[in-house]
C-alpha cells in the first residue's frame, strides 16, 4: 500500500487537495495513496470568504458554510484530527508530530497552513477585551453577537475584511468609524478609482471613513479589574469612542512549520511551479505558499488561489502534467455592491474607467502601458466577466474603446 | 422538492432529492457529485459548476441571462448550448426529474 499524504491545515486549499484526489483516484488515475487531514480549528473545511459578509449577517446558515458535509471525510475514508496542531516535522524520516502526541509517517506532506491575521501590539490595547480580528469561524461567532444596535464599532484598517464587516454593522444599526493609516482606503489593493467608490458607498451608508489616520492606541476603562476597551487615541490627538474594535490589518502566511522544517521561505513557503516546496516530498497551497509571477514572489490571499493550487498539487501527485498559471479573481460584499476582480494589477502603470450598464455600476481597468491586466467590478458582472474572458484570452482592447461606453464590450472580447 | 440526476462521463448517476430554493450547485457538493465545484458559493464569479442540461429538459430550465452567458466562456471544458452553470438552477417542483450531465475537465 503506498504511503499516506497528509494534509496540514484543513482550509479551502486543503478541501480541494482531497477533492480532487480522491475524484482522481475514483477514475482509476494517481496511486489512490490514504490521506489524513489535520486541522487546527474544531472544525472540517469552510467556506471562508462569508465569515465577514452574510454568516456574519446571519444571511447564511452555518450548515452552508462547510465545502463538504463533515460525514463525506469518513465516507471518502479519509483520516481527520481536527482541533489538533502539528508541531513538528522530520522530513528526512518523513514523519510528523502532532499536538496531542501522535507521530505520523507521510510519503507526501501538503502544507496547507494559510495566514493570521496581523493584531495589535499588547501595548496598543491588542489584548483588551472587545477588539476582534476576523479570520476563522470562532472569530465570526465571538464578534457576531456584540452586532448591537446603538454601539460603536471601530475598524482599524481600510481592507475589505475591515470594509465588509463595516456594511454587516451598518445593517445591525451600530455607528461605524474606519481608520486607515495610508492616504486611502484599500491603497494597497486598488486604484484610486476603486477606493473613491467605496469611500463613497461607505460614507452614503454613514460610516465616518477616516483616511491618513494613525491610531496611538487602544484605551480602555479604567474602572477596577473590567479590561474592556472603550476608545482609541488617535496621533492627531483625538479620542474615539468604541464599545467594540475590529483590526483588520493584514495577515502574515503561516510558515513556522516549514521554516523549523528546514523548508525555503520568501514572503510565504516558497513553491515552484508545481507547488512543490525546497523538498520535492513536501508541497504547499493557498494563503502560507509562494510563488513566482513576473520576477516576483508573490502570495494571493484568495478562494482562487487556495482552490486551484490544492486542485493542482493532486493533479501533479497523481501524475498529470500541470503547472500553475492562474488567471486570478476576487470577489466582495458590501452593502448591495458587488465587487469582482479578474486578474492582477500588480505593476498598473494606468488606469480606465467604464461606466456601468446599469445605475450605480463601474468598472475601473489597469494597464501597464497599452497590457491589460486587471478589471475591478463594481455591480457589472458583464464587466468582470468580459474582462476576465479578454486576460484569459491574451486580448488587450485599447483603453479608449474601454472607457467609451458607447462600445459594446461583447464586440470588444470577441476581437 | 426536485428529484435530481446526475450523469458523469464515466458512466455514475448520482440521485437526490433537492429542496426547494436550494441551488443546484450546493445540491451537487452537498451529494457529492464529482467536478462541480462552486468555488465562489454560487455568486457568479468562478464558472467552476459547470453542468450540461438534459436535452429534454432544455424548455423547463429556461433561458441563459447574459451574465451566466459570458461566464460560461470561461468553463474548463467548452461550453454546448445545453450548458449551465448550475448554481443559477433553483430547485423547484417544475424540475422534479432533471437530468444533468456533468463534464470532467
Amino acid at each position: 500500500m503506498p504511503k499516506p499524504i497528509v494534509i496540514v491545515g484543513a482550509g479551502q486549499a486543503a478541501a480541494s487537495f482531497v477533492s480532487r484526489h480522491k475524484a482522481l483516484a475514483n477514475k482509476g488515475i494517481g496511486n489512490n495513496e490514504p490521506l489524513i487531514l489535520i486541522g487546527e480549528e474544531p472544525v472540517p473545511p469552510y467556506q471562508r470568504p462569508p465569515l465577514s459578509k452574510a454568516y456574519m449577517s446571519g444571511d447564511l446558515e452555518r450548515d452552508r458554510l462547510f465545502i463538504r458535509p463533515t460525514q463525506w471525510y469518513s465516507e471518502q475514508n479519509i483520516t481527520t484530527y481536527f482541533n489538533t496542531r502539528v508541531d513538528s516535522i522530520d522530513p528526512q524520516l518523513r514523519k510528523l508530530k502532532t499536538s496531542d502526541g501522535q507521530t505520523i509517517d507521510y510519503g507526501k506532506l501538503i502544507l496547507c497552513t494559510g495566514s493570521s491575521p496581523l493584531s495589535l501590539p499588547t501595548r496598543m490595547g491588542g489584548d483588551l477585551a472587545g477588539v476582534f480580528t476576523l479570520r476563522n469561524i470562532a472569530d465570526a461567532e465571538a464578534m457576531a453577537p456584540e452586532l448591537v444596535l446603538g454601539r460603536k464599532l471601530l475598524i482599524v484598517g481600510g481592507g475589505y475584511i475591515g470594509l465588509e464587516a463595516a456594511a454587516v454593522a451598518r445593517k445591525f444599526g451600530l455607528d461605524v468609524t474606519v481608520i486607515e493609516m495610508a492616504e486611502r482606503i484599500l491603497q494597497r489593493v486598488a486604484a484610486p478609482q476603486t477606493s473613491d467608490f467605496f469611500r463613497m458607498l461607505h460614507q452614503q451608508h454613514d460610516v465616518d471613513v477616516r483616511e491618513s489616520t494613525q491610531l496611538v492606541r487602544l484605551t480602555q476603562k479604567s474602572d477596577g479589574l473590567n479590561s474592556r476597551v472603550d476608545g482609541a487615541e488617535l496621533a492627531n490627538g483625538e479620542q474615539l469612542e468604541a464599545d467594540l474594535v475590529l483590526v483588520g490589518i493584514g495577515g502574515r502566511p503561516n510558515i513556522k512549520l516549514a521554516d523549523q522544517s528546514g523548508l525555503d521561505c520568501e514572503n510565504g513557503i516558497a513553491v515552484n511551479q508545481i507547488c512543490q516546496t525546497s523538498n520535492p516530498d513536501i508541497f504547499s497551497a493557498g494563503d502560507c505558499a509562494s510563488f513566482m509571477r513576473n520576477g516576483q514572489r508573490i502570495r494571493l490571499e484568495s478562494v482562487q488561489n487556495a482552490a486551484d493550487q490544492g486542485d493542482l498539487v493532486a493533479r501533479v501527485i497523481a501524475g498529470e502534467a500541470v503547472t500553475y498559471d492562474p488567471l486570478p479573481w476576487f470577489w466582495s460584499d458590501q452593502y448591495d455592491c458587488k465587487l469582482q476582480i479578474a486578474g492582477l494589477n500588480m505593476g498598473y502603470t494606468q488606469t480606465v474607467i467604464r461606466p456601468g450598464s446599469k445605475p450605480g455600476g463601474q468598472s475601473v481597468w489597469y494597464y501597464a502601458q497599452d497590457k491589460l491586466l486587471a478589471v475591478d467590478a463594481m455591480n457589472d458582472t458583464m464587466a468582470y466577466a468580459l474582462g476576465r474572458k479578454m486576460i484569459g484570452a491574451g486580448l488587450h482592447p485599447s483603453p479608449d474603446l474601454i472607457a467609451d461606453p458607447a462600445i459594446d464590450l461583447k464586440t470588444v472580447s470577441k476581437k | 422538492m426536485a428529484k435530481i440526476t446526475w450523469k458523469t462521463e464515466d458512466g455514475k448517476e448520482i440521485s437526490a432529492d433537492v429542496k426547494d430554493g436550494l441551488n443546484l450547485m450546493e445540491a451537487a457538493i452537498a451529494n457529492d457529485v464529482p467536478d462541480v465545484d462552486g468555488d465562489c458559493g454560487g455568486c457568479l464569479s468562478c464558472a467552476t459548476c459547470h453542468v450540461f442540461v438534459d436535452e429534454a429538459w432544455l424548455e423547463r430550465t429556461g433561458e441563459v441571462d447574459d451574465i451566466e452567458d459570458t461566464m460560461l466562456e470561461m468553463t474548463d471544458v467548452e461550453r454546448r448550448d445545453n450548458s449551465r452553470l448550475s448554481c443559477q438552477l433553483i430547485a423547484s417542483p417544475e424540475l422534479d426529474g432533471l437530468v444533468l450531465h456533468v463534464p470532467a475537465p
